[in-house]
């Protein structure tokens, strides 16, 4: 197979950041863990908000984790696209909401 | 969706010695993954040993008007494996004999087989505190012969299990074939008719979910709700409780899963979720499964894996509590779906 620089794979092998820094790394994952339980939000929203944030930060281990997790828990892939795109959303918002700071520039240089 | 079985298609996969071959060799075997006799072990659980005898779980046949993508049993109309009434009698008259509590009968369509009626009428008889019919819905709307399965079931006090695999559409086609959500409701709605799955009724309704593809069932609860509402809202239909079920990698779960390319990742998935708590409550420790021609099993898995009981008494005919109970339960890598997450049965979870 071609060499890329993601594994599949090693997703499977996530847990062993902690070899390399205990502390850290557990503290890491009691708060990831924690952070997924069922709260004032349920694990299903917080599984569809995980993959928004997946896919606005474009991690592909985050990716393949929460589809999977989606699946897992019956989520439908038309409810999964739909998060996907309040992801896209916010993100080309946030970009785009910036350009009020090129126009504030561009009035001030060259009003 | 699959037409055919294996077994018709002629596949390599419908030999169940190829099926143990797959499961045994590669990752297993080259030690990427262990074992489940080393993973047992490992909480001093091996060998697992048969308890006394609750469950009998009767295959009345591989017959089915249904050729469902994951079916582990690899059953479908062109099955034509059918149990006789003689091995029907043998099985009574050791119910007689024995505690067991829950009479479970599957097929395929177990309402195909010619004298299932007669079974049904001939054991209730005999006073099974919980007797369980899993039907596939569908073949209560397949053909006017079966229109009355509602009454005749609620006649017998008969508990029906029925699988689902999703409350959408798609989902549900996809596994089970083109038309089969429909049919399902409607099915469902007729049992509901004659007071099946109402909150306070004795008639007992239950659902089966496992997932539509390579991946593990989510929380029990959780699909419960979610299963709940959604059918209710969209279709008033009404149940008690919904089964999460692992899907085991033989016959033509192992057949997509191969095809797929998901085998392996699958099996990484079963074994990352393996749960020690679990182990104990597995089905086979105190469930007998019998095939359509009379030989036992430890399971219904087991059963289409040709893993005859590890017994003297092979068949029903030679039935016997002392040389049954106790024994060594055979194993292979199988038996992790059994044992990942929250567990695995019949009635669903077990951890
Ligand atoms: S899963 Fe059940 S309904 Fe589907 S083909 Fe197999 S026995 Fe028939
Ligand atoms: S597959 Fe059968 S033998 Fe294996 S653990 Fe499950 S019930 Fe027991």
């Amino acid at each position: 197979m071609q060499k890329t620089y993601y594994d599949p794979a090693d997703l499977r092998k996530f847990g062993k950041i902690t070899e390399w820094s205990e502390e850290l790394g557990n503290k890491f994952f009691d708060y990831y863990g924690k952070v997924f339980e069922e709260g004032a939000l349920t694990a299903r929203e917080k599984s569809l908000i995980a993959l928004a944030v997946a896919h606005t930060e474009q991690c592909p281990y985050c990716i393949d984790a929460y589809s999977k997790d989606g699946l897992q828990r019956g989520i439908t892939k038309e409810e999964m696209m739909e998060a996907i795109h309040v992801g896209a959303a916010i993100k080309s918002g946030a970009t785009l909401v910036h350009g009020v700071q090129m126009m504030n520039k561009i009035n001030k240089l060259d009003g | 969706m699959a037409t055919k079985s294996l077994k018709k298609q002629g596949s390599d996969l419908a030999k169940s010695n190829k099926q143990l071959e797959i499961l045994s060799n590669g990752i297993f075997q080259n030690g990427e993954l262990p074992t489940f006799k080393n993973k047992i072990s490992e909480s001093n659980q091996f060998p697992l040993k048969a308890k006394t005898l609750e469950i009998l779980q009767v295959n009345v046949g591989y017959m089915c008007n249904q050729v469902c993508e994951h079916c582990h049993v690899d059953a479908g109309p062109d099955r034509k494996e059918i149990m006789t009434q003689e091995t029907m009698q043998q099985i009574l008259d050791v119910i007689k004999t024995t505690g067991a509590h829950t009479l479970d009968l599957t097929g395929g369509a177990p309402e195909m087989n010619p004298n299932f009626r007669w079974f049904v009428e001939e054991a209730s008889k005999i006073g099974i505190k919980d007797f369980i019919v899993r039907s596939n819905l569908t073949i209560i709307r397949a053909n006017k012969k079966y229109y009355d399965l509602p009454d005749f079931f609620k006649k017998h006090n008969i508990h029906v299990v029925s699988s689902m695999p999703h409350w959408t559409r798609g989902k549900t086609d996809k596994q089970r074939g083109e038309g089969v959500f429909d049919m399902s409701i409607k099915a469902l709605q007729e049992l509901n008719a004659v007071g099946y799955g109402m909150p306070d009724s004795n008639l007992k309704l239950d659902l089966v979910y496992n997932p539509s593809g390579a991946f593990l069932p989510g929380d029990q609860a959780a699909m419960e709700k979610d299963f709940k509402k959604a059918l209710m809202e969209d279709f008033g239909i009404q149940f008690h409780n919904l089964f999460a079920i692992t899907n085991l990698p033989i016959a033509r779960f192992l057949d997509y899963l191969i095809a797929s390319e998901n085998y392996e990742d699958y099996m990484y998935a079963l074994v990352e979720a393996y749960n020690p708590n679990a182990v104990k409550n597995v089905m086979c420790t105190n469930t007998l499964s019998i095939s359509w021609d009379g030989y036992l099993f430890d399971c219904d898995f087991n059963q289409m894996l040709e893993l005859p009981v590890n017994s003297k008494a092979k068949h029903i005919s030679e039935y016997n509590e002392e040389l049954l109970e106790g024994r060594n339960i055979v194993i292979s890598q199988h038996c992790y779906g059994c044992t990942a997450g929250a567990g695995s049965s019949c009635q669903g979870s077990v951890a």
